[in-house]
């Protein structure tokens, strides 16, 4: 099969330069390899090579694909971009919006504020075309290599066949220059929904296909529009089944339409009937230029584990949602954070090969639970019975004057990181009255600290913080250094952290999520939380 | 006591993910005769007169046509 481009890049990123792999006499071995250079193969990358692990990245395309396509990223995603060392300029060009307005028919239904709390360095949410969210990581990888960073981007290099081994992976490359072969200790599939690593193990991919097509529009336009979330349901200007409308960067606006299931493609990509749905949402005196179109369909799945042996599944290769509530790309993005860490342990022996488990066991938690929310959204968009869409729309026309049927209104939940709620890596809470949100499992919520935010000081170690108590400055223990760092009890640490305890000492991972929280410091409470934070219980 | 028409029903998505799901496989039919049934339920546990009478009217204004 010949090398040809599948789509048009938006930017090049990784043009194709001949390794020193393609001359070696036996394949070289590598200890981690990358297949996929998106948003989650990147980030990857990223994350071990700032560990000093070396990594070989292969894409069979040079850059990132044309059209905004993920638009809404997290505040988790930003911070996980934070520490990685490129969540500010994501944030500088990222459109930030609050409120969102949902109709029905020509009825305004009700609106929300995500109400930002205070005290965090990142807000709820931004809005920003993918090819740019993908370009600040390659951006950083670029500072990252310069400073030593052991990464190798491959682009133009197929992965064609796959042979996994007890211990190790064969991979056969297409490049312009002809085939190669190399060797990894761990393979990591980041090659997306269609995931032909999947495909070529033969592995399940279940759940359930969605009836439905939205196109998506992007376009630039001087209408008087506000930086907010408007949504639809049944709209009267009967563009689709229903409809949304989004801000991005560079005087972009993303606006979706619910096609239905039985639609014609090719016709409803062309420009006229395009314009016609645009021109009856936006008016006759509205000038708009099209920037990008596509119809996509989706479907709510996912693997059954997303580890085989030495091949680790993440991002759409090992889940797919709906769009209902961004928690695709910000759920890849989590995967990569949990994942980073513990191969890091597991590569440099500190962990045994089994805390590799704790990472499908803690992804499947999370894949589960937005597949549910997305699902239910979707559910409540695209009714699938005559008694289903007469709830929905009864639920819309009380909302409208009934606060009690607001919380049932759902255009998207949308993302926020899980919880590891009851999986082995926790120790049981020790301050059950403290504050339910940073719970052990629970990601940390941000707070301001001096200049800066506590989560500057969480990451890519096991951290003790001490609350309004203090902490050894480090802690050797089980093969590992943990940072202390003993932190004044303000009002935002009393709220987010203390509850109704005076002091509290927490053990962070290097993900930032809660291993464990006790009422005081004890050494041997914390090498055991510790232990069993990486695997050894 | 008033007819209260505030948020007040627990983890509202999971409620209504199983108020559509027990309805999910009947006939449009046996979907109507189920409703009823639901309603003369969440009716008898309410037992105030003035609160049913007021849930009457509130369902009516709600009902554009």
């Amino acid at each position: 099969m010949p090398l040809d481009d599948r789509y048009q890049l938006a930017f090049t990123l990784y043009p194709y330069a001949r390794s020193t792999d393609q001359d070696a006499s036996a394949p070289v071995r590598h200890p981690v390899v990358v297949m996929g250079g998106g948003p989650v193969g990147i980030a990857t990358a990223l994350d071990l090579g700032l560990q000093g692990i070396p990594v070989v990245l292969l894409d069979d395309h040079e850059g990132v694909g044309q059209g905004s396509r993920a638009i809404c990223f997290a505040k988790r995603t930003l911070e996980i971009a934070h520490r990685y060392g490129c969540g500010q300029p994501m944030l500088d060009k990222g459109v930030i919006w609050n409120l969102g307005k949902v109709f029905h028919d020509d009825r305004q239904v009700f609106e929300f504020n995500l109400l930002p709390e205070q005290g965090h360095r990142y807000p709820a949410f931004i809005n920003l075309q993918q090819p740019y969210f993908e370009r600040f990581l390659v951006d950083r990888v670029r500072e990252a290599q310069a400073q030593g960073a052991p990464i190798d981007l491959r682009g133009k290099n197929r992965v064609d066949t796959v042979e996994v081994m007890d211990d190790h992976v064969i991979l056969d490359i297409t490049t312009p220059d002809g085939p190669y072969r190399i060797t990894a200790d761990w393979l990591i599939g980041c090659d997306g929904a269609s995931s032909p690593l999947r495909k070529m193990l033969g592995l399940d991919f279940e759940g359930r296909v969605f009836e439905d097509n939205f196109l998506i529009a992007d376009i630039t336009m001087k209408g008087d529009f506000p930086t907010e979330r408007w949504f639809w349901f049944e709209p009267h200007f009967k563009s689709g089944d229903s409809a949304l409308l989004h801000k991005q960067p560079d005087g972009v606006w993303r606006i979706d339409f619910q096609l239905g299931w039985d639609i014609d493609r090719t016709e409803e990509l062309k420009e006229e009937n395009v314009r016609r749905r645009l021109d009856a949402m936006l008016g006759p005196d509205v000038e708009y230029e099209l920037v990008w179109t596509s119809i996509y369909r989706f479907q709510c799945r996912r693997m059954k584990t997303f580890r085989q042996g030495r091949v680790i599944f993440a991002g759409d290769a090992a889940h797919q949602v709906s769009p209902f509530g961004a928690r695709g790309a910000n759920s890849g993005i989590q995967d990569v954070d949990n994942l980073g860490w513990k191969l890091g342990l597991v590569l440099n022996g500190t962990a045994p090969e089994a805390l590799l488990d704790s990472y499908d066991l803690e992804r499947r938690h999370g894949a589960d639970e937005n597949i549910l929310n997305s699902s239910r959204a979707t559910d409540f968009i695209t009714p699938k019975s005559k008694i289903s869409h007469v709830f929905r729309n009864a639920v819309l026309d009380l909302a409208e004057h009934h606060a009690f049927a607001r919380p049932l209104v759902n255009s998207g939940r949308l993302s926020v990181p899980c919880v590891y709620d009851g999986l082995p890596l926790n120790t049981p809470d020790a301050v059950p009255d403290g504050p339910a949100r940073s719970r052990p499992g629970a990601p940390c919520p941000d707070a301001p600290l001096g200049q800066g935010f506590l989560l500057d000081h969480l990451g890519g170690d096991f951290v003790l913080l001490g609350f309004g108590v203090d902490v050894p400055t480090a802690l050797e223990t089980h093969g590992l250094t943990v940072r202390g760092v003993s932190v004044p009890a303000d009002d935002h640490i009393k709220d987010r952290y203390l509850g109704q305890a005076t002091a509290a000492v927490y053990l962070i991972r290097p993900d930032q999520h809660v291993a464990a929280r006790w009422p005081a410091y004890d050494e041997a409470l914390v090498q055991d939380a510790l232990a069993r934070a990486i695997g050894k219980d | 006591m008033a007819l209260n028409t505030a948020p007040n029903i627990p983890d509202p998505d999971g409620f209504y993910a199983e108020l559509l799901n027990a309805h999910d496989g009947l006939s449009d039919d046996d979907s109507i005769a189920f409703n009823a049934r639901l309603i003369l339920i969440l009716a008898n546990h309410i037992g105030d007169r003035a609160v049913l009478t007021d849930a009457l009217a509130a369902a009516s204004k709600g009902d554009k046509s």
